[in-house]
């Protein structure tokens, strides 16, 4: 039997389904239709997404870039999706096969749910996304990777949880925040020097939007709001009521004022 | 060597009919009907753990009577081809005609082919923004399917509380009179009073995001009625 997973399910009754999307454990169909590393490069990779914890549970957010070598490939792309009431995912790495990974683990998830009548547990949901990555490591050997970053709402331990991943599956949890991608270390280091624990919801918003736009001033592959078009990052608060998507009204406000106070401050060094 | 005796295929047919049906009518009813908002499932259930009613997908819900056992793994079953075709195709794509269709298929082949017939009566709702779309389909334990509207019941004594209800519902029912009515159709058929923990209701729920199933819990279903 398949036990309650709908990834357990797929992987026994229909493994065509998954090698297409590159998340099967034997199958390396697609990794070899696209060949040698070349072919890789030509293929969308989303980059820089963030998870800190704060007050009231835990924030998520991601740039909306995909990049080609050194072309866009995308500006408008969604890199983090809510899995439940309580937990969502980001995703670094090859676009599609991110957002495929993303779409299975949410399906995973409610799947679950339905069957046995209860959520899983985070670290259960956790778990399950390090089996999930371990399927895709053929394809990730070939370069297409998919790093994500896990956060959710412990109901049972009352408090925001942040997990990171390698392409093996391990999976690590972090403490305070932590961001990956091309421009996750960009993102980091502002993290680093601003972060405080028990920040208020307003403020640790406006640190999680600002860490973006460093990532995206530092690194070409990220994404930085893109006032012309009104694209901008995406964040969502996951706190004990469940999760909320920030308006983007609100993101656009924070980083109006935000680009107000840097140009105030290059004018002042100019003079 | 005895030599198997011939029975003729009438005899078999309604046999295994007689049988499965004596199965069913020993379980409790379930009421199915629609609301004001939506679709209101009301099951009489023992057991708080052991459901009987279940989401099956977006605006899809489940409700089995019979043995729990077999109908439990139909409802697996239901999720899995519901989740499966979503997967492939798009969640719009996932719906209730489809999985009935599908249920009446398979209870159709094991009627026919095991000795033993499966024990269950099956309801498949599907919930849609304008009432007059719903969908509720009831499948017997032989395949056969039909198209409900407005009420059914499946198990024990359906024919009894079928009635009671044909006499008194009307659509567009306010939540709490619907409830109401359920709870008296189901006490007309045992001549008893209910006790709440016996009480397993849920909704198909209209004006809910994505996901419409909601079920309804000892203290919201005690502040409605007694509202």
């Amino acid at each position: 039997m398949w036990n309650s997973s709908f990834y357990d399910f797929l992987t026994s009754q229909y493994p065509n389904m998954l090698s297409q999307s590159g998340l099967n454990h034997t199958g390396d169909n697609l990794a070899n239709n696209l060949g040698h590393k070349e072919s890789i490069k030509n293929v969308p990779f989303g980059t820089t997404v963030l998870a800190m914890k704060y007050r009231d549970g835990v924030i998520i957010a991601g740039d909306r870039m995909a990049t080609e070598g050194y072309q866009v490939a995308a500006r408008r792309v969604e890199k983090v999706y809510r899995c439940d009431d309580y937990s969502a995912i980001a995703i670094s790495g090859a676009a599609g096969a991110c957002i495929e990974m993303a779409r299975l683990f949410q399906i995973e998830l409610e799947h679950y749910e339905k069957l046995e009548g209860m959520h899983l547990t985070l670290d259960g949901k956790a778990n399950k996304l390090s089996l999930m990555l371990r399927g895709n490591l053929p394809l990730a050997m070939q370069g297409l990777i998919v790093i994500p970053i896990f956060a959710g709402y412990d109901l049972s331990k009352n408090e925001g949880r942040i997990y990171k991943y390698d392409i093996t599956g391990g999976r690590y949890e972090e403490t305070e925040y932590y961001s990956t991608g091309s421009g996750g270390k960009d993102a980091r280091s502002t993290l680093k020097k601003l972060y405080s624990a028990d920040m208020p919801e307003d403020k640790a918003i406006s640190l999680a939007l600002e860490a973006l736009y460093d990532a995206a001033e530092e690194d070409i592959g990220t994404g930085g709001p893109d006032m012309i078009r009104g694209i901008y990052p995406t964040l969502k608060m996951i706190r004990k009521t469940g999760i909320v998507d920030l308006d983007e009204e609100t993101i656009e406000t924070v980083y109006k004022r935000m680009i107000a106070n840097r140009q105030k401050y290059h004018k002042k060094e100019k003079q | 060597m005895p030599l198997p005796y011939y029975v003729s295929p009438e005899q078999m047919m309604q046999d295994k009919a007689e049988y499965a049906q004596k199965g069913i009518s020993k379980g409790r009813s379930i009421i199915v009907l629609e609301y004001q908002d939506g679709i209101l499932f009301f099951a009489d259930n023992p057991s708080a753990s052991l459901n009987k009613i279940s989401e099956v997908y977006d605006r899809i819900a489940f409700a089995g009577a019979g043995k729990y056992s077999e109908f439990e793994s139909l409802r697996k079953a239901g999720i899995r081809h519901a989740d499966l075709k979503g997967y492939a195709y798009s969640r719009e794509d996932v719906t209730a005609k489809s999985l009935a269709n599908a249920y009446s298929q398979s209870l159709g082949t094991i009627f026919s082919q095991e000795i033993k017939p499966l024990e269950v009566e099956i309801l498949v709702a599907e919930i849609h923004d304008s009432p007059d779309k719903n969908e509720i389909y009831r499948i017997l334990y032989d395949g056969n399917i039909s198209d409900e509207k407005g009420y059914t019941v499946i198990g024990g004594r359906s024919d009894a509380i079928k009635i009671y209800l044909k006499e008194r519902y009307s659509p567009n029912m306010p939540l709490k009179d619907a409830l109401k009515l359920s709870i008296e159709a189901l006490e007309s058929a045992v001549n008893m009073k209910m006790a709440q923990e016996n009480m397993e209701v849920a909704v198909l729920d209209r004006n809910k995001n994505r996901r419409k199933f909601r079920r309804i819990k000892i203290d919201e279903l005690t502040a409605i009625i007694g509202s």
